[in-house]
């Protein structure tokens, strides 16, 4: 069952046919605590799968535990139905989540990813946009979502605003510019090929599951083999030694809130397909459960260490959680009690690991 | 026992590969100033952490007011009426004067503050430091460095204050202000108070101080020598004179080699405002020129505006004959310009990444097309790099933390090589480094030069200034106030420029 649970794991992880050497220095740090160091204990060789699946092996755990759960409390749970279900309530927050992991490794924070998916919404959908088709929708979307975030990572990157005063501001207004667009209105989705995204098969995989899987894909490739992924740790762990090596702080600080905003924009798209709408109110509190699920899958908030699949693990844990609740008519009330908890244990585990990291 | 408030006798303090106390000696007077006079490395420091409870001695004896004690941590010195004013100032700036002064020992019952009583004994405290102009109320963060010293001295005061450490308290502060921090001492002195002063200008402790204690190497080597009276020629010997000797390289370019090779680096009218200004001087291939002054003499800030990590307010950067755009990191090391900062840790390293990640970090595009990471060759190469370089241990994928001082210098070092730098620009190379690994150290930066590389040094060691370079400049308070070659110079002349500038 977990085999099903974690399968669009597989693809990233099939790319990870070695693992990053940070990945690498914090499983060889717990070798080093736990049966001393030897020799062979510090090298940090390249390993495969075992690393990844060891260094988010926490998330792993909860995840079955979710299943075993899952599958006791209901006889729908473990149905292909039901995991579809989740894989594709995954998806829109999900690519929103691999946009954030990049601002927050890089020692940012982006408050106003909910806000720029509600305002991508409602900009592709307004009735002149609708006009010129589903092509200039999508791409109307992506264009709204990057250049919202040029704005945050420009103010950010070159006004000298943090980074939570910034995203927060842009939070308000891009959610108020939205609703005004929209005139409080929910508007309707005429496009069929925008709708048939929602409603596609490939290969029998729903395709915002391989939209997400594709984002995951693309942002674990970007952090993990690219300059622009090692100057963002780099930048992260220690800006000023980044600085002092050449390296054009601002300027990448500023790309980051692109790549978020750019998130935001696909992620748009995936939501104006899956709700046949675009509205002010789409994305609400998307901020929260993004950071949520980044932090939950082992990234520093501090920034300079994190993994995309950890953060991809963590939606997976939240969407599960959900569905659990919602197959047993259990309140939403208990069900934003039991994120809570997880959030709270999952820090405490992290705040473990990253002690030892600094013996 | 007649007045002695503090005795201490036979210090020894050691730390992992280095022991810095060796045998210190420190008597103190009640009402005394008694000055601490060392170069860098002297073990002043690490004597003031002793004496306020921060380290403890591994062999000798403290004996204040005729009896013995330990001080097992600050509060216990504290508690004895020993305080320590540091060089950098430990307020908060977002409280208020009042809430600094008693923070910790704050006035309350049951919780509550009596913020009246505080902010009164505040002032009285102020008045007693002739400094009822700052207001108990007024925000830390908005006082002046000469404004927080009186502060950080109230709060000492606050604790019945017997012996009050000051290190190099003028650093701080303006030329005016200084005289003002003198009335202060005096009148603290005059009530009986002990003052164990730390400095290394010779004019201020003919001006403050009563005796005089020389450090070297963790030692005592003078102690109770009158300060007005005992001549600058020997304090300036007891200082100098090393027990320790390191080993040089030898110069491989004679003066008249490197004369004729054209300069990498050329540095014209250069000025930061408030730091320096004016100075002019150039490096060429092969050459390893040397910066000597005291800390805050602006030497750091030359190499860092040089570098572009600082805007310059004047003058020209030119490496191989093009002209550096002003502030703009990013271009130097393009220009082939790397710079291994002062503070190694937090300027330089991702202590977290592996040493592979830390070298290749300057020199990311050389590994990658179209943003591409070719992960094999970085590795290759930055291996390779660092083998030439003898970092040890050999594993490159170690994580730079568990290095060495040495071995994470040379990791430095292996990034401005692998990435082809011309000029390398070194801000205390052997800052952090084991005395054992200090002359490889030295005899890497030398074949870093016979490769043609040139080299710019700044140490606040003498010695190291001027057995490693051919050429020494010399800085003093933001001017550049000589230049000859390094063989032309001795210790004493050197330390007597930087000093006193009364250059003989």
């Amino acid at each position: 069952m977990s085999d099903q649970v974690s399968e669009p794991v597989a693809p990233a992880q099939g790319l990870g046919a070695d693992v990053t050497a940070d990945e690498q220095a914090r499983v060889e740090r717990v070798g080093e605590e736990q049966a001393g160091s030897t020799s062979t204990r510090d090298a940090v060789r390249h390993n495969t799968v075992l690393a990844s699946l060891t260094r988010n092996i926490g998330l792993v755990i909860v995840l079955l535990v979710l299943a075993v759960v899952g599958s006791l409390s209901s006889d729908n749970f473990l149905t292909s139905d039901n995991i579809r279900n989740i894989l594709v309530s995954s998806s829109v927050i999900g690519v929103v989540t691999v946009g954030m992991t990049f601002v927050i490794i890089g020692g940012g924070i982006d408050l106003s990813v909910g806000a720029l998916v509600a305002l991508a919404s409602v900009w592709a959908t307004t009735v002149a946009t609708q006009d010129y088709g589903p092509a200039v929708m999508v791409l109307c979307a992506l264009l709204v979502g990057t250049g919202a975030g040029l704005v945050n990572g420009v103010l950010i990157a070159y006004g000298r605003l943090v980074p939570f005063i910034a995203t927060l501001a842009m939070l308000v207004s891009a959610r108020g510019l939205a609703a005004k667009m929209a005139n409080n209105r929910t508007q309707i989705v005429e496009s069929p090929s925008i709708k048939k995204i929602a409603t596609t098969d490939v290969l029998g995989i729903p395709l915002l599951v391989v939209m997400l899987a594709v984002v995951v894909t693309a942002g674990w490739v970007l952090l993990n083999r690219t300059t622009f992924g090692r100057r963002t740790f780099a930048i992260g762990g220690n800006a000023e030694a980044a600085r002092l090596a050449g390296i054009d702080v601002r300027r990448h600080t500023a790309l980051l809130y692109v790549l978020s905003g750019l998130c935001c924009g696909i992620a748009a798209v995936m939501l104006i397909a899956r709700t046949t709408t675009g509205s002010s109110t789409h994305g609400n509190l998307y901020e929260l459960d993004a950071i949520a699920a980044v932090i939950i899958g082992g990234t520093l908030l501090s920034g300079g260490r994190g993994t995309i699949i950890g953060s991809f693990l963590g939606v997976l844990v939240f969407t599960t959680i959900t569905n659990i609740f919602i197959l047993n008519n259990l309140a939403t009330e208990v069900q934003n009690i039991a994120k809570g908890l997880i959030i709270v244990a999952a820090v405490l585990l992290q705040g473990r690991t990253s002690r030892e990291a600094a013996t | 026992m007649t007045g002695e408030l503090l005795t201490m006798t036979g210090i020894v303090k050691e730390f992992p590969g280095v022991r810095a106390l060796d045998g210190v000696d420190l008597d103190v007077r009640a009402g005394e100033v008694h000055c601490l006079l060392g170069q860098n490395g002297a073990g002043k420091s690490t004597l003031i952490k002793v004496l306020s409870g921060s380290h403890h001695p591994d062999a000798g004896e403290i004996r204040w007011q005729g009896e013995l004690v330990t001080l097992s941590t600050p509060t216990a010195a504290m508690k004895r009426g020993i305080a320590t004013i540091y060089q950098e100032l430990d307020l908060v700036d977002g409280l208020s004067v009042a809430e600094n002064i008693f923070l910790g020992h704050e006035r309350a019952s049951a919780g509550f503050l009596h913020r009246g009583d505080e902010n009164a004994e505040a002032r009285r405290l102020l008045a007693r430091l002739g400094h009822q102009n700052i207001p108990a109320t007024r925000e830390v963060g908005r006082l002046s460095a000469a404004g927080k010293q009186i502060v950080s001295m109230a709060r000492a005061l606050s604790h019945e204050t017997k012996l009050l450490i000051m290190d190099e308290p003028s650093a701080v502060l303006a030329h005016d202000e200084v005289d003002n921090l003198f009335r202060v001492i005096r009148d603290l002195t005059a009530s009986g108070v002990a003052i164990v002063y730390i400095s290394h200008r010779l004019e201020e402790i003919r001006a403050i101080g009563d005796r005089v204690t020389v450090l070297k190497d963790g030692r005592t080597v003078a102690t109770g020598l009158p300060a007005r009276t005992t001549p600058t020629a020997d304090v300036v010997s007891l200082m100098t004179g090393r027990s320790i000797e390191y080993a040089f390289p030898p110069r491989t370019v004679g003066p008249e080699d490197a004369a004729e090779a054209a300069p990498v680096l050329a540095v014209e009218h250069l000025t930061l405002s408030g730091a320096f200004s004016d100075v002019s001087f150039s490096v060429r291939a092969g050459e390893i020129v040397g910066i000597a002054g005291l800390v805050g003499a602006g030497r750091s800030e030359v190499l860092e505006t040089v570098y572009g990590a600082r805007r310059r307010t004047a003058g020209t950067v030119t490496v191989d004959g093009k002209a550096l755009p002003a502030g703009n990191v990013t271009a130097a090391v393009r220009a082939g310009v790397g710079l291994a900062p002062e503070e190694r840790k937090s300027q330089a390293l991702l202590l977290g990444e592996s040493v592979v990640r830390n070298v290749s970090l300057a020199s990311l595009s050389r590994f990658s097309r179209g943003g591409w990471m070719n992960r094999r060759r970085e590795h290759a190469d930055t291996s390779r790099a660092t083998e030439s370089l003898h970092v040890r241990p050999e594993d490159p994928t170690r994580a730079a933390r568990t290095l060495s001082g040495g071995n994470q210098q040379k990791v430095v070092l292996a990034r401005w090589l692998l990435g082809g730098s011309r000029v390398l620009l070194l801000d205390e190379p052997t800052r952090g480094v084991d005395v054992g690994a200090r002359s490889e150290i030295y005899a890497l930066i030398r074949r870093l030069a016979d490769e043609g590389l040139a080299v710019l040094l700044v140490s606040s060691e003498v010695p190291e200034v001027l057995g490693l370079s051919d050429r020494v400049l010399v800085m003093r308070e933001g001017a550049m106030i000589h230049e000859s070659a390094a063989t032309a110079l001795d210790e004493a002349h050197v330390l007597d420029m930087i000093m006193e500038g009364s250059a003989a």
